[in-house]
């Protein structure tokens, strides 16, 4: 009799535990402005990762920080952005819900080796697909195509129209970067002024330092958004940049199946909805088409 | 090994774009640190609170904060330098308060006797710091000194954050090129530093060995 009343009052709390945390669920959900729905019964083939991450039920991804739009972390150290809702997607897709993904800072420079000391999962932090990244880890995805475009001050003083406008102007953009290599290699006539960060190419276009900013797209146009009395992009991109999810050389088999949950959510509308969350509501313009899915 | 031989003409760039910033650093540094090592022990009053003002405020801050108001703080008072200046300024400038303390421990060390001795053959305040006090400051100070340029000499390195392209700005524009090359990489640059500070090490040996006082 006891022990009945015990596993009564036991189950009880059990009770009141799950509409506690189901309460706390939606909160969170709430505050990320929506957020894919989390995957309840997974079941993958033993030995896979994705099986091994959903039997962890935590996964580890690397993405960036300091991007407006794609990974920017607020005070409490958690970033939001496009990368970090496709990384959610993902993550949904294997049954993990938002608060036990474990968000890991990634700059340019250490990505590949995050993901070859196996640091992260998976790596979404605005990385292009490109063959010499490819020799070391393997590339998801394209789930964005962006391109290198030019910010200059607000009205355009120098009539700058493309790369080519560039030469024998001081142009800046970021160290070890893939467009500070593109106009060394293509616009040799142009003078480079490199920083560590954007946000210090900004304060050097403010000041008359530079004439230019160079970098993808998606990053001038957070700098744009955030002065636009200031600043203004030239809207003329003249690279592709495939942005890819970086992850373990040769796990075919997780690739497949991010390449599979992205197809997915290009078709059901959940990554345009992301968009319009995240970088759309910076730079105010719709979803593009969505990418294809490069199956190497 | 091939990586480097591929690359050395950027890694020589690289590091003559370091020696020359560390010698005109060093170039500003001992000659105002010296300036201001003897306003410090000067007996006119403001020129001492002037030399501590500079030193305390320069050895409180750190070197970052030191290159941002060079590089982006002048220009929003219409004062803009060149980056490379800039960088010369930074690092001069903020090594010049830790010169100045060097010397100033040196000019302490000199007995009190010796500058009064100075004094009471006619020597003005001038000469007797040139001719009797300054030349023994400097041969006791030769180590610390040494110390404070070795670690000017590494100090150059933030200059990578404000567009010098000097060595250790090599590490991610070249590993963003070709990440599997990152020992080569870390290995080049280190070599790169040692050349410069490895025989400055030697020379303040020999210039202490030389020049030591013998008691």
């Amino acid at each position: 009799m006891r022990i009945t009343r015990y596993a009564a009052a036991i189950a009880a709390t059990g009770v009141v535990l799950a509409g506690c945390s189901s309460d706390a669920g939606e909160t969170t959900e709430d505050a990320a402005g929506g957020g894919a729905e989390v995957a309840d019964d997974v079941s993958f083939d033993e030995g896979t990762t994705m099986a091994e991450l959903a039997e962890s039920g935590t996964i580890t991804v690397g993405t960036k920080f300091d991007q407006p739009g794609f990974g920017l972390a607020g005070p409490d150290g958690v970033p939001e952005g496009f990368d970090v809702e496709m990384a959610e997607l993902i993550a949904a897709e294997l049954g993990i819900a938002t608060d036990d993904i474990e968000w890991v800072e990634t700059v340019s420079a250490n990505r590949e080796s995050f993901i070859q000391n196996e640091d992260v999962d998976m790596v979404v932090a605005t990385y292009t697909i490109n063959d010499s990244r490819k020799e070391l880890i393997d590339f998801a995805g394209p789930y964005y195509e962006a391109g290198q475009d030019i910010m200059v001050a607000a009205g355009n003083p120098l009539g700058i129209e493309g790369p080519d406008d560039l030469a024998g102007l001081n142009v800046c953009s970021v160290e070890g970067s893939t467009p500070a290599e593109e106009i060394r290699t293509n616009y040799p006539e142009a003078t480079l002024t490199l920083f560590d960060v954007y946000s210090k190419c900004a304060d050097a276009l403010r000041n008359g330092q530079v004439d230019a900013v160079t970098t993808d797209n998606v990053i001038l146009t957070g700098l744009v958004a955030g002065a636009p009395d200031e600043f203004e992009l030239v809207g003329n991109p003249f690279t592709e940049e495939p942005y890819g999810i970086g992850i373990t050389k040769g796990d075919d088999e997780f690739r497949s199946f991010i390449n599979d949950t992205l197809e997915a959510s290009f078709e059901d509308g959940s990554w345009a909805e992301a968009w319009d969350r995240t970088a759309g509501a910076i730079t105010g313009t719709d979803a593009p088409e969505p990418p294809s899915v490069d199956r190497y | 090994m091939q990586f480097l031989i591929d690359n050395f003409d950027l890694f020589w760039d690289a590091f003559l774009t370091t020696l020359s910033l560390s010698l005109l650093a060093c170039l500003v540094a001992l000659v105002l640190g010296t300036l201001l090592a003897a306003m410090r022990v000067s007996p006119i009053a403001p020129l001492r609170g002037l030399a501590t003002f500079y030193v305390e405020t320069f050895r409180n801050t750190p070197l970052t904060v030191v290159f941002f108001f060079m590089i982006f703080g002048l220009p929003q008072i219409d004062f803009v330098i060149g980056f490379f200046t800039g960088a010369v300024l930074s690092v001069g400038l903020y090594t010049a308060a830790f010169v100045c303390e060097a010397l100033r421990s040196g000019i302490n060390s000199v007995s009190p006797g010796q500058a009064e001795a100075a004094r009471a053959l006619g020597l003005t305040f001038g000469q007797s710091l040139r001719e009797v006090v300054l030349p023994q400051a400097f041969r006791t100070v030769v180590p610390p000194l040494g110390n404070v340029l070795i670690a000017m000499v590494k100090n150059t390195s933030i200059a990578a954050g404000f567009s010098v392209s000097e060595l250790s700005s090599l590490l991610p524009r070249l590993v963003n090129a070709s990440a599997g090359d990152l020992t080569a990489i870390l290995v080049g640059v280190v070599v790169g530093y040692m050349i410069i500070t490895l025989p400055s090490a030697l020379a303040v040996h020999r210039i202490e060995r030389r020049v030591a006082i013998l008691r």
